[in-house]
């Protein structure tokens, strides 16, 4: 993987009526990682959806971060099918089917294979949804709120998975409320 | 990619609990009008086309809120907008998706409609090839209504006024497809709607 950085230059955002942030621009290079804080509201998620590609900026340019890996607080589980046909689908969008194992077995996944996925627990679709972003071997990850609903245990494999990603040359933009595990991140504070 | 997206669709729609809806509803039609109509053959055999044609409509349409709002609701959109997957491409499947889904059973149910309403073989097989020809722009019209009406409230009554006028030359040229060329206008209807239905819904679902 030798992925560009993801670079932001004077980046606005307007969501109605009401601006959200502006001139705003940062760098996250090859193994960082990069905290978004903030209150409610602050523009958080929007700016994820801006580097996901969802919306588009009011001004300013966003450079790199390509293929990207976007966890937001939809799950996207269809509740009928089983978790598998789910991930399994979006890894052979992404061309990864390769990878889904590790990346189930990473996030603790592998045993919910054949549950359909309107039995899973809130926290249960949350580790599926990080063992999509894993799976999809997106060198950028946008993490909206990660941690949230996550048990302990899921808490420290998201952060073992998150080094791991980082020691392989990948990159993390995660809206946080507190500590969710990264070592040494950046941190940009909204609002 | 679109091959993905064709049979992610099909594996949903066959798991959803309204499979057999178009298909029962289309047959329920044919077989409440010679009811309502009366105990004229002749009367019931030259209408039969156009009752079909309507429930062929109402069945495209029966599905809509289940279409697209899903999708923009659960996150799916954003997963696929994410992957810069087109949302020309995701519409297209869709469009297909939903035509396999609902105009295949109900070309399988034709002869039961044609036998309920006293159809004759030549009509028969006439309104099946038009419906072959016209169901698809159906088909499309029901995927860019359902784009434009997702994540509103009742959107599907609204997806039925956004319809019903888009299909009335599709409705026209599939009725009067005993008509010197009607088959032809039929097709080319059909063929302009598949053309620029992705495209329209595409455009619906990138709303921000």
């Amino acid at each position: 993987m030798s992925p560009e950085p993801l670079i932001v230059t004077n980046l606005a955002c307007q969501r109605g009526n009401r601006l959200l942030f502006e001139n705003l621009s940062f760098t996250v290079n090859r193994g960082e990682a990069l905290h978004l804080e903030g209150p409610n509201g602050s523009g958080k998620s929007s700016l994820l959806r801006l580097l996901a590609g969802l919306l588009r900026p009011t001004s300013g340019t966003i450079h790199g971060g390509n293929p990207r890996g976007f966890l937001g607080h939809e799950t996207a589980l269809k509740p009928r099918m089983t978790l598998l046909a789910e991930l399994t689908h979006w890894a052979r969008l992404d061309g990864t089917t390769a990878a889904l194992p590790t990346a189930m077995a990473a996030m603790n996944v592998a045993a919910l294979a054949d549950i359909p996925c309107k039995h899973l627990s809130s926290g249960q679709r949350r580790r599926a949804g990080l063992a999509r972003v894993i799976a999809s071997s997106a060198p950028l990850w946008l993490l909206d709120e990660p941690t949230a609903g996550l048990d302990t245990a899921s808490t420290a494999r998201l952060a073992a998975a998150m080094a791991t990603h980082r020691a392989a040359g990948g990159m993390i933009v995660a809206a946080v409320h507190g500590d969710i595990g990264l070592a040494d991140p950046q941190r940009l504070r909204l609002g | 990619m679109f091959l993905t997206l064709v049979r992610r669709d099909l594996a949903l729609i066959a798991r959803s609990p309204a499979l057999w809806m178009p298909v029962l509803f289309f047959i329920l039609v044919a077989a409440l009008f010679p009811f309502a109509v009366g105990p004229d053959a002749r009367l019931l055999a030259r209408i039969a086309p156009g009752i079909i044609w309507v429930a062929a409509l109402l069945a495209a349409l029966l599905p809509v809120e289940t279409l697209i709002a899903p999708d923009l609701e659960d996150g799916t959109l954003d997963q696929l907008a994410a992957r810069d997957i087109p949302m020309e491409l995701v519409a297209a499947a869709r469009i297909l998706a939903h035509w396999l889904g609902f105009a295949l059973p109900l070309l399988a149910a034709l002869p039961i409609a044609a036998v309920l309403t006293g159809m004759d073989a030549a009509t028969g097989w006439r309104l099946a090839l038009a419906l072959l020809l016209g169901t698809p722009a159906l088909a499309a019209l029901a995927v860019v209504a359902a784009a434009l009406t997702a994540g509103l409230r009742g959107g599907g009554a609204l997806a039925g006024l956004i319809i019903l006028p888009l299909a009335l030359p599709i409705l026209i040229f599939g009725v009067g497809a005993a008509a010197p060329g009607a088959l032809k206008l039929l097709a080319a209807a059909s063929l302009v709607t598949l053309a620029l239905a992705p495209f329209a819904a595409a455009a619906a679902m990138r709303q921000e």
